[in-house]
């Protein structure tokens, strides 16, 4: 089974709040443990999601929680698939891009930990017109 | 959720636990520069998050800065396997004094 021929795991749809989250991320580290991920990778794999609707409940909603978050949950043979979409104005490139590591600040480095934990993600606007999609995969170790 | 704090030979300990996310990171700043407002140097015992993100990690980045201006130290005990997998991704692991356990941390400070 290829990417190609990956297989819809779950569909999770919840408020972009942020007291949502602990349920949210028990829900992933079930889905990563079931697509076969040891435990560090699991755990990389929580955090990039919580990084990514973190950003969401942030930026494309401000903060208001008056808005959804779609989790589609994708799982394959070699990679588990994860797609973060909201319904928010178009989010500036510049707020989800990582930020240098040299200033000592506190904030901006939830995308920096998305591309360093997950081997693909891809931002953009939503295929249908409305809202923001963050598309994330994690290769499996094959050799484990 | 509260967090423990007691005093150790000088040193105010906070024993932080759990998830620290957005929806905590507030509560925690807070106690964080609460403690580093007392001008007493502050240990911070991690063994007992499970989880800390990046809203998590500013706020201890914040209390860091805090107690440097005010010629404190703020020091991280007994980090979790997660948290210090935050904090290497982020390359804060060179920038806090690390130690294994608080008996090591005072050591230090002595």
């Amino acid at each position: 089974m290829s990417a190609s021929t990956a297989e819809y795991l779950l569909e999770l749809r919840f408020p972009a709040q942020a007291n949502r989250m602990v349920m949210v991320r028990d829900i992933v580290r079930s889905a990563a443990r079931f697509c076969g991920f040891d435990e560090p990778a699991t755990q990389d794999i929580v955090l990039a999601v919580g990084e990514a609707c973190q950003n969401v409940i942030l930026h494309a909603y401000d903060g208001r929680g008056d808005g959804p978050i779609l989790l589609d949950i994708l799982d394959s043979a070699d990679r588990m698939i994860l797609r973060v979409t909201d319904f928010g104005p178009a989010v500036a490139t510049a707020t989800v891009q990582p930020r240098a590591l040299h200033e000592l600040r506190p904030g901006g480095l939830g995308t920096h930990f998305i591309h360093k934990v997950m081997d693909t993600a891809d931002f953009g606007r939503s295929p249908t017109g409305v809202g923001n999609v963050l598309q994330m995969t994690k290769k499996k170790d094959l050799a484990k | 959720m509260t967090e423990a704090i007691r005093e150790v030979q000088g040193h105010l300990v906070v024993a932080l636990s759990g998830e620290i996310d957005l929806d905590r990171a507030p509560a925690v700043r807070r106690q964080l520069l609460d403690c580093v407002k007392r001008q007493q140097d502050v240990l911070v015992d991690l063994s007992a998050v499970t989880y800390i993100d990046s809203s998590g990690i500013a706020s201890l980045v914040e209390a860091l800065q805090w107690a440097t201006r005010r010629g404190s130290d703020l020091s991280l005990v007994a980090v979790s396997p997660q948290a210090l997998r935050v904090f290497e991704l982020a390359r804060l692991d060179k920038v806090f004094s690390i130690h294994p356990d608080i008996d090591a941390a005072l050591a230090a400070a002595d």
